[in-house]
């Protein structure tokens, strides 16, 4: 099923008499049994406002297109949502929708936000086929629960996104990065730590792993007006002067190679093994790196590890003791049915995300077992 | 504005209720004489006042679990408190409720420079919590007007924002983790020092949700660093279309200030007359407020005063020493102060579309000739956050209501416009009625579900919210 409206939309949901499976751009490699219900008939820019930094799109709109009115007027998405197709060899073409369904979240999470922090409103079907609206277009609004916040993020579990309400920010004139080379994973954390901990407004902290003659490379990067970026990596530049002096790399944003590195995990793409992403505090980074000799890829400053495993290796049994959580983003069937995809909620908390999912999918056809 | 009756066999199980709090309950928890409970009648909304049952004020997150827990095998509704600060009435008690304060929760339990955050009791009042890491140069971003007074735990209730969140976003956004009591007493932990949940986003809903899905007892939340500096420009113009333009203009430029508030001319003439601040006499004020070094300061600055010469402004005075920055910012900060001198206000927050602001404050005007109330404008224009303050006499007969029915037209008015009845001071019961405007009966039922998993007796801060009619068959007795 293809819908074009909502109101087809809802058709689909309120006469559907088993599972569906809702598929937005079907790139994030996130898939289930049942009728498999696509939403990129629901496609348009129904409002943009540059002067307010809002939009409003139909849920099955492009990526691509988002991006390129942005473009237009010097603005972008600053969760910088990653394109995964690589990384886990998915074609067709990513969605507003699923960037804010699946919660996605580049290096500028730690100074930004993630897509949930962008989300203004939504309009859904739940699982009776019910629209419902929530949160509006504006940036401050506290009217009645947020569950904007809980759709995004929600992978389509609780209702078929219809219409998504965003802000935008302004792009930046010019991308500044430091790259150190060669730093083990104890001096990355420390710049990580120094930097963050400065007053110079960081936007990105990671680290891209050895890979070949490549040696291991340390980023911190910060966005803004030329003159001001290029202050603020001298005066980052000096806070690191025990180690060895960084390259200093300045760039348009559409210039910029190194970062879509990190967001898209390009270390990991075309290489066999399964992928997890892990969350923890950042200081925990170097507990998380040190238990394997797997390959890492360090974003948030250290709070977001992407570790390439061997097919069947458990990573969660692994960090156990270490408080966050760690989600198998790339695996076999088989592997992805005896790990998870999902780490397992703690049991309060799943019997309040079941009770939800009961409420608003009474049917369990949404998506079903998609989270766990 | 109406509030359910209490319940009178609620009331006369009080010494019951009481009995089996003290048992749970140091003797300096528990107030129970009218003469002391009468501190807690009202919040902020001092329009609205009751008295509840009974009011306790535990020390520990255990004290509450054990708290909620004897009411929910009560069947006694819960009125949670920060530091009854709430301009929406969020903490207004009911004569069969117990009020649950977290004012004696103010402990500060961790704080990470390495990892930037810190996690506190939720009694603690905002300020405090900037308080408790300036030393080392970190802040605390969500600023609310309140913040001297108002607690951690209303902050999350009412997810609040402040004048510098254009840049720094609100709570919800410097939120990572609580420790959330349920109102069956059962005690659990979301989120924490990482960042987002594996799972749905509990953390999201809860903030914002007015102590209505559970008490929040302990918080962690996002330090940053301060800035190296901040400075404001004042811009006048002379008209309000003029202003809103400007502050869209500048928003395209790709200048993100971290505030950018919002004046008209009786706000300033106000202002002007209670804190002299040296306000120029005109239509409309701009206060944006950039941050960096010195030079980066001075290149935004130059930015935003080019574009706002485009405009034609009467003035363009731009802070060179700090002492000169405070007299800005004096003007704003006294507003509510102001307001309070000449007369009662009611301060509404709705939310518009920025590209909105010109058509809304001449409606405004319009509406003021209709009910014969003046009224004034200060709010964060960069966020379309109003702030109208309309002035009533509480003395005269009829004023409150007169002045209420001007509020929710104006409330109905942002929503028309795409806008919001709230944009940080929550519904409360000041609001509640009016959700109907902004919501369909599905878009509320869809909220009410989360409460019912939440909460499914009912209990906490039951009356709030949602209109009456919506939630009566749900907040009968079980």
């Amino acid at each position: 099923m293809i819908p074009t409206s909502e109101r087809e939309l809802t058709d689909a949901i309120a006469s559907a008499t088993g599972p569906l499976a809702l598929i937005g751009g079907g790139t994030r490699g996130v898939s289930c049994a049942g009728e498999p219900l696509q939403l990129k008939g629901l496609s348009g820019v129904s409002l943009y406002d540059p002067g307010a930094l809002t939009m409003v799109a139909q849920a099955g709109t492009p990526l691509s297109e988002i991006t390129a009115m942005l473009a237009a007027e010097n603005q972008q998405l600053a969760f910088e949502p990653s394109d995964l197709r690589r990384l886990l060899d998915t074609s067709g073409e990513p969605t507003v929708g699923g960037a804010f369904a699946s919660l996605s979240a580049g290096p500028r999470r730690i100074q930004a936000g993630a897509a949930r922090d962008f989300l203004l409103g939504v309009r859904f079907v739940d699982g009776l086929g019910t629209v419902v609206s929530n949160g509006g277009r504006v940036m401050k609004n506290v009217t009645g629960y947020d569950l904007v916040k809980l759709l995004a993020g929600s992978y389509g579990t609780l209702g078929a996104l219809s219409e998504v309400s965003f802000k935008v920010l302004p792009a930046p004139e010019c991308i500044g990065t430091l790259v150190w080379e060669g730093l083990d994973p104890a001096r990355a954390l420390s710049v990580f730590t120094g930097a963050l901990g400065a007053p110079f407004d960081v936007t990105g902290a990671a680290r891209l792993p050895e890979q070949g003659e490549q040696p291991a490379r340390t980023l911190v990067r910060v966005e803004g007006f030329e003159k001001s970026v290029k202050y603020r990596l001298n005066e980052l530049g000096k806070r690191f002067v025990d180690l060895p002096a960084p390259r200093v790399i300045c760039t348009a944003q559409s210039q910029d190679q190194l970062w879509p590195q990190v967001r898209d995990v390009q270390p990991f793409q075309g290489q066999v093994g399964n992928v997890w992403r892990t969350s923890v505090k950042p200081s925990d980074m170097l507990q998380v790196m040190a238990l394997s000799q797997f390959q890492h890829v360090v974003d948030w400053g250290g709070g977001l590890i992407w570790t390439l495993a061997p097919d069947g290796h458990d990573l969660r049994a692994d960090l156990r003791k270490i408080a966050g959580h760690s989600t198998l983003v790339r695996a076999s069937q088989g592997d992805l049915t005896s790990l998870g995809r999902f780490a397992p909620e703690p049991a309060p908390l799943a019997v309040l995300s079941a009770g939800l999912r009961a409420k608003f999918d009474p049917r369990g056809i949404l998506n079903a077992g998609v989270m766990g | 504005m109406e509030m359910p009756p209490p319940d009178a066999q609620i009331v006369a199980r009080k010494s019951a209720v009481l009995a089996r709090l003290a048992q749970v309950l140091p003797a300096d928890s528990i107030l129970s004489d009218i003469a002391e409970t009468r501190a807690y009648e009202c919040d902020a909304l001092t329009a609205y006042r009751c008295p509840p049952m009974l009011v306790v004020l535990p020390h520990t997150t255990q004290q509450v679990s054990e708290v909620l827990h004897i009411c929910h095998t009560e069947g006694v509704p819960v009125v949670p408190r920060g530091s009854g600060t709430s301009l929406a009435g969020g903490a207004l008690p009911t004569a069969d409720c117990v009020v649950l304060g977290v004012a004696k929760m103010n402990a500060v339990l961790e704080t990470d420079y390495d990892n930037r955050f810190i996690r506190v009791q939720s009694g603690r009042t905002n300020l405090s919590v900037t308080g408790a890491v300036e030393d080392a140069g970190f802040f605390y971003a969500p600023d609310p007007s309140s913040q001297l007074a108002c607690a951690i735990a209303g902050n999350i209730a009412m997810n609040s924002g402040g004048a510098h969140c254009l840049k720094y976003g609100v709570t919800t956004n410097n939120l990572m983790g609580v420790t959330l009591v349920m109102m069956d007493g059962q005690i659990v932990e979301i989120g924490g020092a990482h960042l987002d949940a594996p799972g749905l986003d509990l953390l999201g809903v809860i903030c914002g949700s007015e102590g209505q899905l559970g008490v929040v007892t302990e918080a962690t939340l996002r330090i940053l660093h301060k800035p190296e500096g901040a400075r404001p420009v004042l811009i006048g113009f002379d008209s309000n279309e003029v202003a809103g333009a400007c502050v869209s203009d500048i928003i395209k430029s790709g200048v993100l200030p971290v505030a950018i508030e919002f004046m008209d001319r009786p706000c300033i003439r106000a202002c002007e007359a209670f804190a002299k601040a040296g306000y120029p006499s005109c239509e409309a004020l701009l206060i944006i407020e950039v941050e960096g070094s010195r030079e980066e300061i001075a290149d935004q600055l130059a930015r935003i005063t080019a574009i706002a010469h485009h405009h034609n402004p009467v003035e363009v005075r731009e802070a060179q020493t700090e002492d000169e920055a405070a007299r800005i910012w004096l003007g704003r900060k006294s507003a509510f102060g102001a307001m309070g001198q000449i007369n009662d206000y009611m301060c509404l927050d709705g939310t518009i579309p920025v590209s909105e602001l010109p058509h809304v404050l001449r409606r405004i005007g319009e509406l003021s000739r209709e009910f014969g109330l003046e009224v004034a404008n200060v709010f964060h224009a960069g966020d379309g956050n109003m702030h109208p303050l309309i002035l009533f006499d509480a003395n005269k007969p009829g004023d409150l209501e007169t002045c209420e029915a001007f509020g929710a037209e104006i409330l109905k008015l942002c929503v028309e416009v795409g806008g919001c009845l709230t944009g940080e001071h929550g519904v409360g019961v000041e609001k509640r009625d009016l959700m109907r405007h902004q919501y369909t009966a599905d878009d509320l039922e869809a909220q009410l579900k989360v409460k019912d998993v939440f909460d499914p007796k009912w209990l906490l801060n039951p009356a709030k919210v949602f209109p009456l009619h919506v939630t009566r068959s749900r907040r009968a007795p079980q």
